[in-house]
């Protein structure tokens, strides 16, 4: 059975991705997911806001004994003090790279211009064989901000990088645009190589017995699948670029499901998380099953069989 | 190149560049010297021979000494920086490594040692102590002599062959900012050429070439032998002339190991070494410029003594000399300097090499840093004027017992080119920083001097700033006295005395205040408006808490202050300065992300925008005057003594104020109400469940909890707050829960621990902060009714219980500990369990230090008087000590029982046979025998035969005496190790607590061996790579030893048990205490969340080994926490030690990481298997009964 697909420009040996999650966030965890056979790996984002943050704290912490008492003017040896440098991060990329033979994918969540450019230009430089810029949904602290600044500040958040990395470029959109066709064309127009739909937002949860605010779950589940399959199938026939599927895998037939409509890859990190990143066999094995029923010998044969017609 | 630097920096920078091996153990003031070698080694930077040296980090400095001796005789280039105690643990090496004619270097901080009371600052008491070693001795007297005598003593003890200890004054010159040329790279090989290296290396123990180095001799040879060295020492002098010759040529520095200044035919000279002599040039050239005969001898190389250098400069016409000692020497005829000085003239004199014989007059100055100034050295000549100068003086004291101190009056020399400021600050606003980084935006354009000065205390701590900047080099190694600029950061230091008095006339005070400038006035009190109009005072206020809580930099109101400075004293043109500060700001916190970076920034501008000068009218207006410090009730001492201490005026206490032997009267923190903090704990009395959690884990004792009958709230104050004691069968008896709220931190450790969340609002407990300023009048006056409710009789409080713990009053309190420190919690247990019978000996460390740093100190008695005694002997001898002090209590003890046995017809048989035999292990046991003493103590009186008087000065010995030995890990794991070992095998009855911060919290967080697998500390910057020693199991080995292993803040009725138990075990015992410490890089408000989860991830397994249980076939080993539960990251990754390695080396804390989680695997496999074994698979306690 041949399940090879191309996305981004590369061939992969199968479409299952693992996408950014915190399996993603250690060599080990990178290993293991190629071990268990996924084509390709998204590492877990970075998140230039978190890494200003933990410089921050780690500033405070460090200031927060010293210059008080003679004997202790400071607490912590000058050759660790950390800054906001993403070396955590690039080792990662570094080191997950030359650990597994398939290509590793960085993902970046910038808010400045020069976290776009400094970061993706680091990420290439360390190893990433392609970006995925991970916009997420516009908070509601931006409640004054216009739909269409947040999105011109997405596309030139991509010109940015775009200029200043050779590597693909992918942009992980959410589904919250008024027009989110009209936004996957202004994305391809502005240079991505590939769109990746969509992003979730995690919205935390209320525990009413604690009278708390408690972080949720997260995980999706095969219903979530349906949103971003529709905008494969209506968007397949309409741009060229690569399609990634992502949210709402469980099983094998999730998987079919999103090729029929028409993506490239399929991006999961609820299953892996769930059950594990073997798993990824499991959902390997179920594609060639349905598609030995179903007398498909290639991927190709099936990809967008069902997507929308273009217009 | 020129470069504004430390003492220290200027030192270690020569040192680390011609060195290989560097030996070190951390000890103030010398630390840093060791941090920046291991900083540049743990980043590859090369000397200049071009090899990395190696920094190696020893467990004592008596290791280092070793360790270093070892390297020097395997032909390494090896050097040391210390000072004080360290150099004293030296000794031993000292002369080994003089006698086998070794060249090395030691750098020494030089400072005091401890005597009658410890301290951390500069004389030359160490120095002194190690003349006799065969060491040469090379002083200097200021910043850039630190780093130019450093590469002379280097180039010179090669050549020489003879060792070498480079020193200059701790603090004063070892942590004084100034702006010096720094050597080249160049400069320094051409001064130590490599062939002198390659020399020492051929002189390396070899297989290749061997022999023996270290015999052992006899009379017939030793005595001959010793005396081979002559010839070598006497090349020293000339030796090291030559290099300061070499360094003059290269740099055009010229300095001379005896150096003249002043008057060419003076007539008094005045000699010193250090940075007195600094000050004593100064002010020779002064008066000398003003024709007066005087003139200053700079001594540089001590030993070998260069007398015919000093003959050579002093002038012929010299009548009189005063030679100035930073040292003492009790009984001597005179100190050091001195005998030498008067040694050489004499025997020139003697033999006719000299005209006259002049005078010879000796002084001691400068003990502990004690300010020398150039008045003082102005009042030295003035005595050398009189009609009979003293023969022995002191100066910069008021001596009123033996008359020693000579006067001095005002004098000031400094040049008006000169810019002089004072800031005050406290150590959380940044005050110290920004000064240093003004030094270093001023350093470049100007000459500039910065020493800062640091409060007693660790929290809320107060630190004042001494800056100057002038267009030539700043030589004035003394506190600025006159001010042109004083910086007042927080309304309330305005209060200490010190702050005005700095201030020169007509000088501009900025101060920050939360009034608008039209009201600032008002506020002051009328001594302090009568200063301002005395002096002729400008004054400016900002509000600089407002502005950087707006631009969120919470307490950080450093950079706010700074563009003040830079606005008001025009020490360079106001645009310019802020254009450098911000771009200052940009370098500082560029790392920290572009959010502080940007709030700095705009910090500035509000500055400049908002700062404004308050209208000062003719005359004081003000009703109103500052409280005094202590209330009157406080006792004689604390007011005449203690008050002038806290006050900042301890310099003028005569000598006959301060005890003769180091005796101090206990619990005096209790009078100094700091109200450090805006935050304050505050009860909710309806929502508590009287749980005793908060007052358990308060490291500040500032939570009491006390039951009382309801009828005595009728002389409650309004407000007093008090609810239904939860206990059953006592229904007219109320509890309350007091804050002193003047007293606390607000660290919210409290808040932390406490169970309870109030109904309907989740975000409050039953104990909470509050601003102290909207409490603080209600609850003075809460407490001090609090103060008149009875405390709790022991007997009837359940000691067994956390909750029966809050009613026992804690006998340590209010110390200058860290806010929210982890340890305190532990000695107040100890306090309130076993207190008013317990003696303490206490390792220095931090525990020391808020224990028994002066002014005020936290141990304290009971109504009754009885509370612990405490003392604190050395560092590394503590277990030791405690040792002692048990060897004397039994020794007394047994003594008492002899004689009570003897008289037993006489004060009864009964009587006797009952103390005799008191069982003494409750309370209410003790109450017993306690009642049965003082009835014994009766029935003596009547006895007048010498047996019974005898009793009567052991009766004490009849109580169960309780005798803890504390320390930290630095004592316990590192300098300390032998002697615990050794203790805990005696089989004594001690009780040993470790307060385990698993790091060298006090002299600022160098690794030690409790430090754990992957955490970063100094010394362990790339990740500490060698497990943590499992103290426990050792102890454990011994089957004789009670050890407990715990962690307040994961389970404190465990902890309770185990501090129960091990003090009633007749035998050794062990307690290791987990404590959460600043240097963790922790929120300290997270401190207990932190034990917990060092308890559950399995890093900090629980436990208590009972010899008793094996005793009686039981397993004595208890693991009292569950299996681990959760991922040890959960726990490590909140910690910036942990973290930060993550950070700067991603890959090397990942496989730390793997090793630890295994670690922490395989000792709570081991642990597990210990805790099913049978009793016999133990050892037995082998002791006979006792």
């Amino acid at each position: 059975m041949d399940l090879s697909t191309s996305y981004l420009g590369f061939r992969l040996k199968n479409p299952v991705v693992a996408s950014a999650s915190p399996l993603s966030r250690t060599v080990e965890g990178v290993r293991q997911l190629a071990d268990a056979g996924v084509g390709a790996v998204v590492l877990s984002s970075l998140f230039e806001e978190v890494l200003e943050a933990e410089a921050r704290r780690h500033g405070a912490l460090v200031e927060a004994g010293s210059e008080r008492f003679a004997e202790s003017l400071t607490y912590f040896p000058e050759a660790a003090l950390a800054d906001a440098a993403p070396r955590r991060y690039l080792s990662l990329i570094e080191r997950a790279s030359s650990a597994v033979a398939i290509p590793v994918i960085a993902s970046l969540n910038a808010v400045t211009p020069a976290g776009w450019t400094t970061y993706a230009r680091q990420m290439q430089d360390a190893g990433a064989v392609a970006i995925e810029l991970n916009f997420l949904p516009s908070l509601p602290v931006e409640d004054e901000v216009s739909g269409r600044v947040i999105e011109e500040r997405q596309l030139e958040a991509l010109r940015l990088v775009k200029a200043v990395v050779s590597v693909p470029v992918a942009v992980k959109m959410n589904p919250c645009y008024s027009a989110a066709g009209e936004m996957a064309r202004r994305f391809a127009a502005a240079g991505a190589d590939g769109l990746v739909l969509f992003n979730r937002f995690l919205c935390p949860d209320i525990d009413p017995q604690a009278l708390a605010v408690v972080p949720s779950g997260g995980l999706s589940s095969p219903a979530d699948g349906r949103l971003p399959r529709a905008w494969i199938a209506l968007l397949r026939r309409r741009l060229t670029i690569s399609l990634a599927a992502s949210s709402g895998v469980e099983g094998p037939d999730d998987v079919a499901k999103h090729l029929l409509a028409g993506s490239d890859v399929v991006m999961t990190a609820s299953a892996l998380l769930r059950h594990g990143p073997e798993y990824a066999q499991v959902l390997l094995g179920g594609l060639c099953a349905w598609m030995a029923s179903k007398g498909f010998s290639r991927l190709e044969e099936l990809r967008g069989l069902l997507a929308a017609e273009a217009r | 190149m020129r470069a504004t630097v430390d003492g220290n920096e200027a030192a270690v920078t020569v040192a680390y560049h011609t060195n290989e091996i560097c030996a070190i153990f951390p000890i103030t003031p010398a630390s840093p010297m060791a941090e920046l070698a291991d900083t540049w080694s743990a980043s590859g930077r090369p000397n200049i021979y071009g090899s990395v040296p190696t920094v190696v980090e020893m467990q004592s400095e008596g290791g280092a000494a070793g360790a270093l001796h070892g390297a020097l005789q395997g032909g390494a280039l090896s050097t040391t920086f210390t000072a004080s105690q360290g150099l004293l643990l030296m000794i031993p090496d000292m002369y080994k490594i003089a006698g086998e004619l070794t060249p090395t270097v030691f750098h020494v901080a030089a400072r005091s040692l401890a005597a009658q009371g410890l301290s951390i600052f500069g004389d030359h008491q160490d120095v002194m102590a190690v003349r006799q070693t065969g060491f040469a001795l090379l002083g200097s007297s200021s910043v850039q002599e630190a780093h130019d005598l450093a590469a002379v003593a280097q180039a010179a003890t090669l050549r020489a062959r003879v060792p070498f200890v480079h020193f200059f004054d701790g603090f004063r010159t070892s942590h004084e900012l100034n702006t010096i040329e720094l050597l080249s790279e160049d400069d320094l090989l051409t001064l130590v050429p490599e062939e002198l290296v390659r020399a020492h290396r051929a002189r390396a123990l070899s297989p290749e070439h061997a022999l023996i180095r270290g015999t052992s001799q006899n009379p017939d040879v030793y005595f001959q032998a010793r005396e081979t060295v002559n010839p070598f020492y006497a090349q020293v002098p000339a030796l090291v002339e030559q290099s300061m010759e070499a360094l003059a040529e290269r740099c055009g520095r010229r300095y001379h190991i005896v150096d003249y200044a002043g008057h060419p035919e003076a007539e008094r000279v005045a000699i010193a070494m250090g940075s007195g002599a600094e000050t004593l040039r100064e002010t020779v050239a002064y008066l000398a410029a003003r024709g007066e005969r005087v003139g200053a001898v700079t001594v540089r190389l001590y030993r070998p003594f260069p007398g015919e250098a000093l003959l050579g400069v002093l002038p012929q016409t010299v009548r009189r000399i005063a030679v100035l000692d930073r040292t003492k020497e009790p009984g001597s005829f005179g100190e050091p300097l001195f005998l030498d000085v008067l040694g050489v003239v004499a025997e020139a004199s003697t033999r006719n090499e000299r005209v006259a014989m002049p005078e010879v007059i000796g002084g001691r100055y400068g003990l502990s840093s004690k300010e020398f100034t150039p008045a003082m050295a102005a009042g030295i000549f003035a005595e050398l004027a009189t009609a009979r100068p003293r023969r022995r003086f002191t100066v910069g004291i008021t001596d009123d017992v033996s008359g020693t101190s000579i006067p001095y009056g005002a004098l000031d020399i400094e040049p008006a080119e000169t810019l002089r400021a004072v800031f005050f600050g406290r150590g959380a606003d940044g005050t110290v920083g920004a000064n240093k980084n003004t030094i270093k935006i001023l350093g470049t354009r100007r000459y500039a001097q910065g020493y800062f000065v640091y409060d007693s205390k660790k929290s809320g701590s107060e630190t004042v700033s001494h800056l100057r900047f002038g267009p030539r080099p700043i030589k004035a190694p003394y506190l600025v006295e006159k001010a042109g600029f004083v910086g007042c950061h927080h309304f309330g230091l305005l209060g200490r005395q010190e702050v005005l008095a700095r201030a020169a006339p007509g000088a501009a005070v900025l101060l920050n205040c939360s009034q608008p400038p039209e009201r600032v006035w008002e506020t002051l009190a009328r001594s302090i408006q009568e200063r301002i109009l005395e002096k002729g005072l400008s004054l400016w206020v900002i509000d600089a808490n407002r502005i950087a809580r707006e631009l969120g930099l919470g307490e950080r109101i450093n950079t706010i202050l700074q563009a003040c400075f830079f606005s008001i004293s025009g020490v360079l043109e106001a645009g310019e300065a802020l254009d450098r500060m911000k771009e200052a700001i940009r370098k500082t916190y560029g790392r920290r992300g572009t959010k502080v970076v940007e709030a700095n920034l705009s910090a500035v501008d509000r500055a400049v925008e908002q700062l404004a000068r308050v209208e000062i009218p003719d005359e004081a207006t003000s009703t109103f005057e500052l409280p005094p410090l202590v209330p009157d009730s406080a006792p004689q001492f604390v007011k005449a003594v203690t008050a002038v201490m806290m006050a900042g005026r301890g310099d003028e206490l005569p000598v006959s104020a301060l005890p003769p032997d180091g005796s101090w009267p206990s619990g005096t923190a209790a009078y100094e109400k700091r109200n450090i903090s805006d935050l304050v704990a505050d009860w909710d009395a309806q929502a508590c469940i009287q749980c005793g959690n908060c007052s358990f884990v308060c490291p500040h004792s500032v939570l009491r909890a006390k039951f009382y009958d309801r009828r005595r709230l009728a002389d409650a104050p309004p407000g007093f707050r008090s609810a239904p004691l939860n206990a059953r069968g006592l229904p007219d008896t109320r509890y309350t829960l007091q804050v002193s709220v003047e007293d606390c931190t607000g660290c919210a450790l409290c808040v932390e621990a406490c169970p309870v969340t109030a109904p309907k609002d989740p975000t409050r407990r039953a104990i909470n902060l509050t601003w102290r300023d909207d409490v603080v009048a209600a609850e003075r006056r809460n407490a001090a009714f609090f103060e008149t409710l009875p405390d709790a009789e022991r007997p009837r409080v359940d000691f067994g219980t956390v909750r029966g713990t809050q009613f026992l009053t804690p006998l340590f309190e209010f110390s200058g500990a860290c806010a929210g420190c982890g340890e305190t919690p532990y000695l107040k247990l100890v306090s309130q369990l076993f207190g008013d019978r317990a003696v303490i000996a206490n390792a220095t460390g931090c525990s020391s230090i808020y224990g028994g740093n002066l002014p005020t100190t936290p141990w304290t008695t009971d109504a009754a008087g009885r509370g612990p005694a405490w003392s604190n002997s050395l560092f590394e001898d503590n277990a030791e000590f405690g040792l002692g002090l048990r060897l004397a209590a039994d020794h007394h003890g047994a003594r008492a029982r002899a004689r009570l046995a003897e008289l037993k017809d006489q004060l009864g048989p009964e009587l006797v046979s009952a103390i005799l035999e008191a069982p003494q292990r409750s309370e209410s046991e003790l109450a017993a025998q306690r009642e049965r003493l003082a009835e014994v103590r009766q029935r003596l009186l009547a006895l007048s035969i010498p047996a019974a008087i005898e009793l009567q000065s052991l009766l004490e010995y009849l109580l169960r005496r309780s005798i803890w030995i504390v320390g930290g890990d630095g004592w316990a794991y590192d300098i300390g190790s032998g002697g615990l070992d050794h203790v805990l095998a005696s089989g004594r009855d001690v009780n040993v607590l470790v307060l385990d911060t698993e790091v060298y919290s006090n002299t600022g967080g160098q690794a030690s061996k409790a430090t754990p697998l992957g955490a970063v500390a100094k010394f362990a910057a790339a990740g500490k790579a060698v497990e943590k020693k499992d103290l426990a199991l050792q102890a454990i080995a011994y089957g004789s030893v009670y050890v407990a292993r715990v962690a307040m803040g994961a389970d404190p009725q465990q902890t309770l048990r185990a501090f129960r138990e091990a003090e009633s075990f007749d035998g050794p015992s062990l307690i290791i205490a987990y404590s959460h410490c600043i240097a963790h890089g922790i929120d300290m408000r997270d401190g207990l969340d932190q034990q917990h989860r060092a308890v559950a991830s399995g890093s900090w397994p629980l436990l208590r080994y009972d010899p008793l249980l094996r005793a009686n076939g039981e397993n004595p080993f208890l693991l009292d926490s569950p299996r681990p539960r959760i991922p040890l990251e959960d726990y490590t990754s909140r910690e910036l030690r942990y973290s930060m390695l993550a950070t700067s080396d991603p890959a090397e804390a990942e496989r730390l990481a793997a090793l630890a989680r295994d670690a922490v695997r395989l000792r709570w496999e081991t642990y597990e298997e210990m805790a099913t074994r049978p009793a016999h698979r133990f050892p037995a306690d082998a002791r006979k009964e006792r």
